[in-house]
């Protein structure tokens, strides 16, 4: 019934090439979902394995943080099952949707940072309501390795308010990492910085992958990004999947919808 | 008629209520947060329902002192000021200015929290938002109005005592005696009682406001400035309600 049987368990060290995995984590299976006349997504279906980076690029407005916010279950679908670390979230009540969330870091397009509280409040909330009994004791230094992890321990004191949009997308890449995930849905991880910190955070995903051997679903339209991070691109249009592939493969596409992204 | 946007706000709001009193009464509770809003909204309130109380109980003391001394009945001032101040001035004024104050800030608040995904944020990192956001503030807004209305209307009688003594001279006993001596258990029961609708009103209505706000920053601004006026209507209202219900109760 779950699509989640490892068929050759990798070895603990082996590097996590996207060749060597298996294990899918991710089902989105024909999803659709409308508001009001508004038909976003129509029957759109992916597979996400395990250590994969996958992005799915789209043009503004085709439904991609939709496409997010459902596979957490803030939305719900229409139509179609998705199914997250071998669980349908349709079906999960609130206790076992918070476990399941506690597993996935969500990185919001909007960075989502809590306005009245400092740096360190920020990344202890999902810290602290998550019930984990057992980090009780290590909350200070687990919020210090997450800063550390994206270059911003100086900011632990200070108010989202103090700081640049760039401080803070990584603020909430800390935040978000700051239980470990196992998957991540990141919401345009790039959109409106400069390219040189856009080239950081890509590093920053990269990074994030090997050493958690986590899978990424990177919502992305700034091509230097996805060509960064991705090992698969889908292709978000007309509410379904309308291409996938690698970054190279898709490249070559002649069809205009998918050659429009790579002129 | 029932279609009319009136009707849909009204039972979406009612909606807001049911669900306030489905949730708010089951764990997991968010004491620490309650007791936070309770000093926000309460504490942060004290100076401005003091001031404007202190002036109310002065003014209304100085403006009635002619007519009473033309009827000769000075001796009626003080529980004249005071009938007024605990069963109708004090509730007001309490309510309009936490309306004012606290409808606003938290339709603010949510409405902008709301439109950058805090909310949402809120949601995925295990916690309820309704409950952590909204069923502490409606509950402090509840519980701190009535409080808040109690130290308005003793401010509201030392500022009367106040003006009383600066064109004579009264002992404080005579005019807690004068006071005292002819207030009802009925009188101040009403008014104490509908303050606690006053303060479920204002935290409702800023919190449906707020958690419901539009998409962009435009939808907080609507907010927070909805909030406002429909609960400082709301409480004429409830106060339009107090009356009658303690008329047909026999309180009056
Ligand atoms: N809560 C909602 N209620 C009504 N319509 C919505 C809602 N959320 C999204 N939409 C609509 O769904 C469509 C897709 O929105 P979405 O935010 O997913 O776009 P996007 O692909 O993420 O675009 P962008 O790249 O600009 O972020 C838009 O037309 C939007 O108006
Ligand atoms: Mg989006």
């Amino acid at each position: 019934m779950l699509p989640m049987s490892p068929v050759t368990s990798p070895a603990p060290a082996a590097p996590p090439t996207p060749a060597s995995v298996i294990e899918v984590v991710l089902t989105v299976a024909g999803i659709s979902k409308s508001f009001g006349e508004n038909h976003v997504l129509q029957d759109f279906s992916l597979t996400l394995h395990r250590g994969e980076n996958m992005v799915v690029l789209g043009k503004s407005g085709s439904g991609k943080s939709v496409l997010v916010k459902c596979i957490i279950g803030l939305l719900a679908p229409d139509a179609g099952t998705i199914t997250v670390l071998g669980q349908y979230v349709a079906t999960l009540d609130h206790t076992a949707l918070d476990a399941l969330r506690a597993k996935v870091g969500f990185l919001f397009q909007s960075n989502a940072l809590y306005d009245s509280m400092t740096v360190r409040e920020n990344l202890l909330f999902p810290l602290r309501r998550h019930w984990l009994a057992d980090r009780r004791g290590q909350e200070d230094q687990l919020v210090r390795q997450a800063l550390d992890d994206v270059g911003l321990p100086q900011t632990i004191d200070q108010l989202p308010a103090e700081l640049s949009g760039g401080q803070r997308k990584r603020i909430a890449l800390a935040r978000t990492l700051i239980l470990p995930p196992e998957i991540i849905l990141y919401d345009e991880p790039t959109t409106g910085l400069d390219p040189v910190t856009a080239r950081e955070i890509d590093q920053l995903i990269r990074h994030v992958q090997q050493k958690y051997h986590a899978s990424a679903l990177i919502i992305s339209h700034d091509m230097n990004c996805v060509r960064l991070t991705a090992d698969r691109v889908i292709l978000l249009a007309e509410g379904r999947c309308y291409a996938e592939g690698t970054y190279d493969e898709l490249a070559q596409n002649p069809d205009p919808t998918v050659h429009a992204f790579f002129a | 008629m029932p279609g009319s946007p009136f009707f849909v706000e009204l039972r979406a709001m009612l909606g807001f209520a049911g669900r306030f009193l489905r949730e708010g009464f089951r764990p997991r509770y968010e004491w620490l947060e309650l007791v936070n809003q309770c000093y926000i909204i309460g504490y942060r309130s004290l100076p401005l329902v003091g001031i404007t109380s202190f002036i109310m109980g002065l003014v209304l003391t100085l403006r009635l002192r002619p007519t009473m001394v033309q009827f000769g009945a000075t001796s009626w001032i003080p529980v004249m000021v005071g009938l007024t101040i605990i069963q109708e001035l004090g509730p007001i004024i309490t309510g309009l200015m936490v309306a004012g104050k606290v409808g606003s800030s938290i339709g603010a608040e949510l409405g902008s929290m709301r439109v950058s995904e805090q909310i949402d944020a809120m949601e995925v990192s295990g916690t309820n938002p309704f409950k952590y956001l909204v069923v502490s503030r409606i509950l402090a807004a509840t519980l701190m109005v009535p409080i808040l209305t109690l130290l308005a209307d003793a401010v509201g009688l030392g500022a009367c005592y106040l003006g009383i003594n600066l064109q004579g001279v009264t002992s404080v006993a005579l005019f807690a005696n004068n006071i005292l001596g002819r207030l009802t258990f009925g009188q101040v029961l009403p008014a104490v009682a509908k303050t606690f609708f006053f303060g479920f009103a204002i935290g409702l209505i800023g919190c449906y406001k707020g958690y419901n706000a539009a998409k962009g920053t435009e939808g907080v601004g609507v907010a927070a400035n909805s909030a406002v006026v429909l609960s400082s209507l709301m409480i004429f209202l409830l106060d339009l309600v107090a009356v009658g219900v303690s008329t047909a109760f026999g309180f009056i």
